[in-house]
């Protein structure tokens, strides 16, 4: 990509020339990319292709890996999220993760939950951090499930309600991105459509970044689509657009399972 | 299809529809064909044989739906692919289509056969279904090769086959107001006439399916349109 794209209106989240070096491992190369409020962006590609690098260097996750440099610039809200003076936690309350395993802590559903609040200070009482929890676990639609147990141990849920406990964990915080690494690729088909169910309605609150590697769940949800490929962005654009008719050839071949 | 699936039997499996389109295709210009034949030579034989023939086109279309819904299902198509499959979808209804309009001219045979007609209305059928059928042959090579460069022009010839079909309408009218014994023969030859620029009708949609499978665009909607029949009126000879 030689040419920059036109920033997106309402972008939330703007990446321009951003490379990541894993040691001599040039991981991620020149990546451009607008990513709008208020809406899923799902990041496409083969296995290594880097999408999920490029992820994680949104909440500065790739801070902890030893020998992984990250160059250009990535603003969120137009603040320069590398900036020395941006504390990684602080970013991270902001930007919160959902991983592709469900990795509850090994401590009550109410404390999981309750975790982000208590160390980032955000509740004073309480009577508040009980509301928090339970707007949380409202919002990833566990809290049915779950409001008699409480007390009970996060880890034995099952699967499908372990990654929604995981998600009512991020958005304890309330962050305004949320990042989903494969978050449906260790549930079965029930918990993947209570999962994608409630990304539609994450939609209209958060910014949702969201790698996947079912096509079909890229094209179900999200609004617009990234094509990584060897660690450049071959395509982006409207979901709708990039499952019908991509421009670009290594898509197509990718979407319609010819390579990868 | 330039690179294969990753997974083989996808590819079969899309060969598959489309070996089953083309000998769809095949016996539906062969209909098409014999009908006028049979039209034109009074040949029943000929015109039987086109009514029993239908009974494949439809067999093949749905088995052509049924294959399409359970690649649908099994592989979930993107791009591309799921446009070969519902363009293939689409083009078997204009193939069913077309060979009911054959087994119709078909079915009229003896019919107009009642009467001797004119020679000149019979060739200018003739020639209304030359060009139906080389519509015809064309558009399932623009889909064999893709070609939407091929569709577009067969798009545009259209016009060609209603001009022609507009002229014919005249005629008959012409011949209907000359002699009242005309009428029965001559409304089933007019039926013929409808029947094969119906025919250039479906060659049209094939067309702009081709070119939606090929571009992943719509053609432009603005077509040339010479079918003028719905404004010509009789007047009788003396007028």
């Amino acid at each position: 990509m030689t040419e920059l794209p036109l920033p997106v209106k309402a972008a939330k989240v703007n990446a321009r020339n951003v490379q990541v070096y894993y040691g001599q491992n040039h991981a991620i190369k020149d990546v451009n990319i607008d990513i709008p409020s208020e809406s899923v962006t799902a990041f496409i590609g083969p296995s290594g292709c880097g999408k999920s690098t490029f992820l994680r260097c949104l909440n500065r996750m790739n801070d902890t890996i030893v020998g992984c440099r990250v160059e250009g610039r990535i603003e969120i809200d137009g603040e320069d999220i590398y900036d020395r003076r941006v504390d990684p936690v602080q970013l991270r309350a902001k930007v919160g993760m959902v991983f592709q395993k469900p990795n509850p802590f090994p401590k009550s559903i109410y404390d999981n939950v309750a975790y982000g609040p208590k160390i980032h200070g955000l509740t004073r009482t309480k009577a508040e951090l009980d509301e928090v929890v339970e707007q949380s676990l409202h919002k990833a639609a566990l809290w049915n499930e779950v409001k008699d147990r409480l007390a009970a141990p996060g880890t034995g849920l099952s699967g499908g309600q372990q990654q929604r406990l995981c998600i009512a964990r991020a958005i304890a915080t309330s962050p305004e991105v949320l990042l989903m690494d494969e978050p449906c690729s260790a549930l079965d088909p029930i918990a993947t459509a209570q999962v994608e169910e409630l990304i539609s309605e994450l939609r209209n609150q958060y910014t949702v970044i969201i790698v996947t590697h079912s096509m079909q769940q890229a094209a179900r949800v999200s609004q617009r689509t990234a094509m990584f490929h060897m660690g450049i962005v071959v395509e982006e654009g409207p979901t709708d657009k990039m499952f019908t008719n991509p421009d670009d050839r290594r898509t197509q071949d990718y979407i319609t399972g010819r390579f990868g | 299809m330039p690179v294969a699936h990753t997974v083989s039997a996808y590819d079969d499996e899309l060969r598959w529809l489309v070996r089953r389109l083309s000998e769809m295709g095949g016996i539906g210009e062969g209909m098409v064909a014999d009908s006028v034949q049979a039209l034109v030579n009074a040949d029943m034989a000929l015109a039987q044989r086109v009514i029993s023939e239908d009974l494949l086109l439809d067999v093949a279309e749905r088995e052509i739906y049924d294959r399409a819904v359970l690649i649908i299902a099994k592989r979930q198509p993107m791009a591309q692919d799921l446009r070969e499959i519902i363009g293939s979808i689409r083009i078997a209804s204009d193939l069913e289509r077309v060979g009911d309009l054959g087994k119709n001219i078909a079915k009229r045979v003896i019919a107009v056969h009642t009467m001797a007609q004119p020679k000149k209305l019979v060739r200018g059928l003739e020639h209304l279904a030359e060009l139906a059928l080389t519509q015809l042959k064309e558009v399932l090579d623009a889909f064999a090769t893709r070609s939407p460069e091929l569709a577009t022009s067969i798009r545009e010839r259209d016009e060609e086959i209603d001009a022609i079909y507009t002229s014919l309408f005249r005629e008959l009218l012409t011949y209907m107001m000359e002699d009242p014994r005309n009428i029965t023969a001559c409304t089933h030859l007019l039926f013929c006439a409808k029947n094969i620029e119906r025919i250039g009708d479906h060659a049209t949609n094939i067309a702009e399916t081709v070119y939606y499978v090929a571009t992943g665009d719509q053609m432009s909607s603005d077509r040339p349109k010479d079918d003028d029949t719905a404004n010509v009126i009789a007047t009788s000879p003396g007028d």
